[in-house]
């Protein structure tokens, strides 16, 4: 029979569909894990509403279980549980060594405004571009070490 | 409640379609890619609200006639030229604020909207700030103001109204359509007539 940890070590290795780098419980985006005579039941968390990887996510929660010879029942939770706070520290720490600022704590980020360069350290970094290649992510340009870099938007 | 959601959510898909037609000819680059991402946005907050009020978002989203869209006639307009399409992403955002803050109480999905709304806020914020002063930019606006007055119930308009610095006035309502909604719910819903089985790919 398997057990919540046996799933929760499983949820380890599914890495985000576009940031490969974390997985889905570094991203915070498991709420709860529940078993209950072989079912497992899953709360899912959405980030960003217009993620177009939230479709392939829940798949892979759903093959992840099924792996584990369970049946999942993933439950979509759009309330507002889910913030880049919910990034846990590790996460944050695999995020700046692949080249993407992390998001700031929300308060510290609202209050503070200072965006580091994930590559040298820096703050001296200007924003380039609001948007990127995904909607949770911006584009910035360190002015100490020439180079540009995508910051996880803090929200 | 649900009259109030389908019209938030048919909001939110017809300006996703709109902004989406910037993708790949915005005059700069970077305008392509935020045009881009927050249609994408849009898209997927019309596609949450619509999971409040049926099973399947898809059918809600495309499977209806014409005239049983709720969305207000701002989002409608084809606007062609960039001031237009600025001066309506500003008071569009201005106008959501104002509703999507009031409903973060009874709903949570509101205030998990919310928070993407801040960056779509802070690009709308950006080029109002630099092109308030343009005549261009000051005629679109103020052409677009009756239709903007329409995304909000009266009680809200007054609010609208302080945010944007012009008076109330007839507002152009929702519950009717404007002609350049028709083009673009033969181009939304094709997919789905097309292969109303579900199309694969």
């Amino acid at each position: 029979m398997v057990t919540a940890a046996q799933v929760w070590a499983a949820f380890e290795e599914i890495p985000d569909p576009e940031i490969p780098v974390v997985s889905l419980v570094d991203l915070g985006v498991i709420r709860s894990v529940d078993v209950d005579n072989g079912r497992v039941h899953v709360e899912f968390t959405p980030t960003f509403l217009g993620c177009p990887a939230l479709e392939a996510m829940v798949r892979a929660i759903e093959g992840k279980v099924g792996e584990l010879g369970a049946e999942a029942e993933v439950q979509v939770v759009n309330d507002d549980s889910w913030s880049t706070d919910k990034i846990t520290a590790a996460g944050r720490e695999k995020l700046r060594e692949a080249g993407f600022a992390p998001p700031a704590p929300r308060l510290v980020q609202l209050q503070s405004q200072v965006h580091r360069c994930p590559y040298c350290g820096s703050t001296e970094t200007k924003l380039e571009n609001l948007f990127g290649p995904t909607p949770c992510r911006s584009i910035r340009y360190c002015e100490s070490c020439r180079q540009p870099f995508e910051q996880f938007k803090t929200i | 409640m649900n009259e109030l959601l389908l019209g938030l959510a048919d909001d939110e898909l017809v300006i996703g379609w709109r902004d989406s037609e910037w993708t790949g000819i915005a005059p700069m680059l970077e305008e392509d890619v935020a045009f881009s991402s927050i249609a994408q946005n849009e898209i997927g907050h019309a596609r949450a609200l619509y999971q409040l009020l049926t099973d399947d978002a898809d059918a809600l989203a495309f499977d209806r006639a014409l005239d049983d869209y709720r969305c207000a006639p701002l989002v409608e307009l084809r606007l062609l030229d960039w001031a237009h399409t600025i001066a309506r992403r500003w008071l569009y955002e201005v106008a959501d604020e104002i509703r999507i803050t009031a409903l973060m109480e009874e709903l949570p999905l509101a205030a998990k909207i919310n928070r993407e709304e801040a960056y779509h806020r802070m690009h709308a914020e950006m080029w109002h700030e630099r092109l308030r002063d343009e005549p261009r930019f000051r005629t679109a606006a103020e052409e677009l103001w009756p239709y903007a007055l329409g995304v909000l119930p009266p009680e809200q308009r007054e609010a609208l109204s302080a945010r944007v610095g012009l008076p109330v006035v007839d507002a152009v309502e929702r519950g009717s359509h404007t002609d350049e909604l028709a083009p673009l719910w033969d181009e939304m819903t094709v997919v789905r007539r097309s292969a109303p089985t579900g199309a694969q790919w």
